[in-house]
């Protein structure tokens, strides 16, 4: 993918798929020259939002799909997961580090999403929601922005 | 994932590899733990030192794993982080939940009952 440019993926609700998804995502936080770090987080940003597509939206199933596309773009790296499922309240979801949920077994994924990345939006689809992970690109000029702000 | 179980002085050691993620990963640990339980195990060490990787599904495992061992009237205790796994804890405040190792023979004298 070159420095402006955006690929897009109609995918299958399985953990192949999610598997599938973080292993692009990874190789194309290193081609924008992301450190190990952020890779890391980027990586594990999109593992948890297919997650989420897959199980929790599309609940696997197969005549649902999720769409993904990654955007190199003005500086930034921009991943939109959409899924096809019954929709997310992202305000309702219990805050995991609340003393009554961290022994929780669940319900960390879109708190993780938001340690890493430095953005996150949410969208209601009909049907499903649709999520948009930002990372700035280090180095960017939106990067050298946010760091004299 | 990878997990083989020895014992050392009383404490039943997990030596984890690979990746705790939702799938396999997660299912292996689960299914370690409920077998060591079964066996009357009460002291579990997991050596996450060639564990890479952790998702928010091997995090529940982990915290399962945790409290199903304390139900039963054991401990749970891990070994050797990773930086990674390390971060991953520290963020989701759950550093100071578990008891965190970072010498074997330490560990395994930092065992209340034998």
């Amino acid at each position: 993918m070159t420095a402006q440019s955006k690929v897009s993926y109609r995918m299958e609700s399985t953990l192949e798929s999610v598997n599938k998804a973080e292993e692009m995502v990874g190789q194309l936080a290193k081609q924008a020259g992301f450190d190990e770090d952020a890779r890391d987080g980027i990586s594990m940003s999109v593992r948890e939002a297919m997650i989420n597509a897959v199980i929790h939206g599309n609940a696997y199933d197969p005549g649902k799909r999720v769409n993904l596309s990654l955007e190199q773009n003005n500086g930034e790296l921009i991943i939109t997961i959409g899924d096809e499922g019954k929709g997310l309240e992202p305000e309702e979801i219990p805050d995991p580090l609340a003393p009554d949920n961290l022994m929780k077994q669940s319900g960390r994924g879109i708190f993780l999403i938001r340690a890493f990345m430095d953005e996150v939006r949410f969208r209601k689809l009909e049907p499903g929601t649709e999520v948009t992970l930002i990372k700035r690109i280090p180095g960017s000029d939106l990067d050298r922005q946010e760091a004299s702000t | 994932m990878k997990a083989s179980t020895r014992q050392v002085d009383g404490v039943t050691i997990v030596d984890l590899s690979g990746r705790i993620t939702l799938g396999e990963g997660s299912v292996v640990l689960r299914d370690t733990i409920k077998d060591l339980l079964g066996k009357g195990a009460k002291n579990i060490l997991l050596n996450l030192g060639d564990v890479s990787y952790i998702d928010s599904s091997g995090i529940g495992e982990l915290v399962s794993a945790f409290t199903s061992v304390q139900r039963q009237g054991g401990e749970l205790k891990l070994l050797h982080l990773t930086k990674k796994v390390h971060d991953l804890l520290q963020i989701t405040k759950l550093y100071t939940v578990f008891d965190v190792q970072e010498d074997e023979p330490n560990a395994i004298k930092s065992f209340s009952v034998k």
